[in-house]
């Protein structure tokens, strides 16, 4: 299938939507009716044909307007892509990465010609055709890492191993849950994750960075995590925050269900060959409640884990003054009825809303 | 004087420790105010022998003291930023083996800290002490400017003018807390400021 790219915004006018295709397609985040933290790791080898797991890195009709969304953010904010020095050919790893995955999972969209060490590589969404050579990184108008995560969705964190630990050494983060690169570039996997309530206590970040120093080539990982946006807006960066927060507060029994988000990660991690390092890509994905709720099983269960989670998850991730209106939103979608278990919406066995 | 205890906290928070004499063909004290009775705790005369003192006063009493210690090398700076050059000069400069002791506010630590891990030494071979004000370093993450010895929660930032909630997160990097707008969802709605650990 050829993508139709959408003419979209993440601000200002908010024109993002989501298909049909892209609403039958969201990963939403929960396999069963309420949530609590978990390592909950799965390898990366595929999926459903025409689920957001299916390739290595999903592209969807999103994409030209997230990398335009990307490119403004960097004119105002360069210091959302850095890398230690020591990271550059961690960079190049990526690219590769990326170059070679794409190429091969879309090969309609994604070009991809070596010679040795001289490359030529096609994106057409993007109108790029660039002639480089691998490992020089003169011949690149950016850095190796910078250069292709303008043409990937999702932010990316390369970690460096050392001292059995990860450190968050080189990043391209635009589009992130409210943490700031600039201020924690160089910082390990517990220090990072230091503001994180309860799941430090629960040992979620031993047993998870135990996982993740093992991860092998070739051998992929994901997970996924969620959090609530008001309005489709990408940047919720700290940087910003004293701009978008306030939008919190426009939200209206009226309007809840469109400017109401899911705003879910999908997390995935590939070892890289030459540096060892380990990258992180955090892919987010926006839907709006009321798309959610044309699908049955996702507005019962919805409302079951928003209203069962412990408050402290609700302040962490921002929603718990807005949650009683998020309730009775999700209420008037929940019948009582059981759901089955796992994330999909089975559109065709689940029962209808009972009214 | 007595040592503060901080409460705990969270694990990107920085836990200080106590100086101890150690081994060592060279030694380096990097101090401010209070800083200073952690030097006259653990000096020798040995180990003054060798020893170089960097020393930002910042108000209080103790160069004279420090001066009489008889160290090897004595400079008393009138701020960090004044005596950074010499830091690097002298960490530059230093031989394998060089012993690191900074002591005094966390703003002092955390930036000598800073240069000594970018010097290449080895950041648990660094020691530190904590002595004096509470007051923390601490970076707007708005406007990224830096305020120096910010004593209450929430302040208002130096430089941008946002309310800032002071966090416990910090970066050893920048050698500082974060600060976030308190009030962007409810602006004016400010609490009364408060001193940090009151």
């Amino acid at each position: 299938m050829t993508i139709q790219f959408n003419d979209e915004t993440f601000r200002d006018d908010y024109s993002f939507r989501n298909s049909d295709w892209a609403i039958k397609r969201f990963p939403f985040p929960f396999h069963e009716d309420s949530y609590m933290y978990s390592v909950n790791m799965e390898q990366h080898r595929g999926g459903p044909e025409g689920s957001v797991y299916e390739k290595r890195f999903d592209v969807d009709e999103h994409y030209v307007a997230e990398m335009k969304d990307r490119a403004m953010v960097l004119a105002d904010d360069p210091l959302r892509c850095q890398s230690l020095p020591h990271m550059t050919l961690a960079g190049w790893d990526l690219l590769e990465l990326i170059m070679v995955s794409k190429s091969e999972d879309y090969p309609d969209l994604f070009e991809l010609h070596r010679d040795g060490n001289n490359w030529r590589w096609v994106n057409k969404p993007m109108g790029i055709d660039d002639t480089f050579t691998f490992l020089d990184e003169t011949t690149l108008p950016y850095g190796p890492m910078e250069y292709i995560t303008r043409q990937t969705q999702g932010d990316f964190c390369v970690l460096d191993q050392r001292d059995d630990n990860l450190w968050m050494d080189a990043g391209m983060v635009t589009t992130q849950a409210d943490w700031s690169l600039d201020f924690d570039i160089g910082m390990n996997f517990f220090e990072w994750h230091a503001p994180v309530p309860l799941a430090h206590e629960m040992g979620i970040f031993q047993r998870a960075l135990k996982f993740l120093l093992n991860i092998q080539q070739g051998a992929p990982a994901r997970r996924m995590n969620w959090t609530m946006t008001v309005n489709p807006l990408l940047d919720t960066s700290p940087e910003n925050y004293h701009k978008w927060g306030i939008q919190k507060t426009t939200v209206t029994p009226e309007n809840i269900g469109a400017k109401q988000h899911l705003r879910v990660e999908l997390q995935t991690f590939f070892r890289l060959p030459r540096s060892n390092a380990l990258v992180f890509p955090i892919r987010c994905y926006l839907c709006s409640f009321q798309d959610m709720m044309t699908m049955p099983k996702w507005g019962r269960r919805l409302h079951r884990v928003i209203r069962d989670l412990p408050d402290e998850l609700a302040a962490y991730k921002g929603f718990i003054d807005n949650r009683p209106m998020m309730l009775d939103y999700l209420s008037q979608f929940d019948d009582g009825q059981p759901t089955s278990p796992g994330v999909f919406p089975e559109p065709d066995t689940e029962p209808a809303l009972k009214t | 004087m007595s040592k503060f205890e901080f409460p705990p906290s969270i694990k990107s928070r920085p836990v200080w420790g106590t100086l101890e004499a150690r081994q060592g063909p060279a030694h380096l004290f990097i101090s401010d105010a209070e800083g200073a009775e952690a030097i006259l705790d653990v000096a020798t005369p040995e180990i003054m022998k060798t020893a170089h003192i960097i020393y930002i006063p910042k108000g209080a009493d103790f160069a004279d003291q420090l001066r009489a210690l008889n160290p090897a090398q004595f400079y008393e700076g009138p701020s960090y930023a004044a005596s950074v050059q010499r830091i690097r000069k002298t960490l530059e400069d230093a031989k394998m083996g060089l012993q690191v002791y900074l002591s005094g506010t966390e703003g002092l630590m955390g930036q000598a800290q800073n240069e000594a891990m970018q010097a290449g030494i080895e950041f648990n071979a660094i020691q530190t002490e904590h002595r004096g004000s509470t007051a923390r370093r601490m970076q707007c993450v708005h406007c990224k400017g830096i305020t120096e010895d910010v004593e209450t929660d929430p302040f208002v930032c130096s430089h941008c003018g946002l309310n800032l909630f002071v966090r416990d997160h910090y970066s050893r990097r920048l050698a500082a807390y974060q600060g976030v707008c308190i009030d962007a969802e409810d602006p004016g709605n400010v609490p009364e400021p408060k001193g940090i650990y009151e």
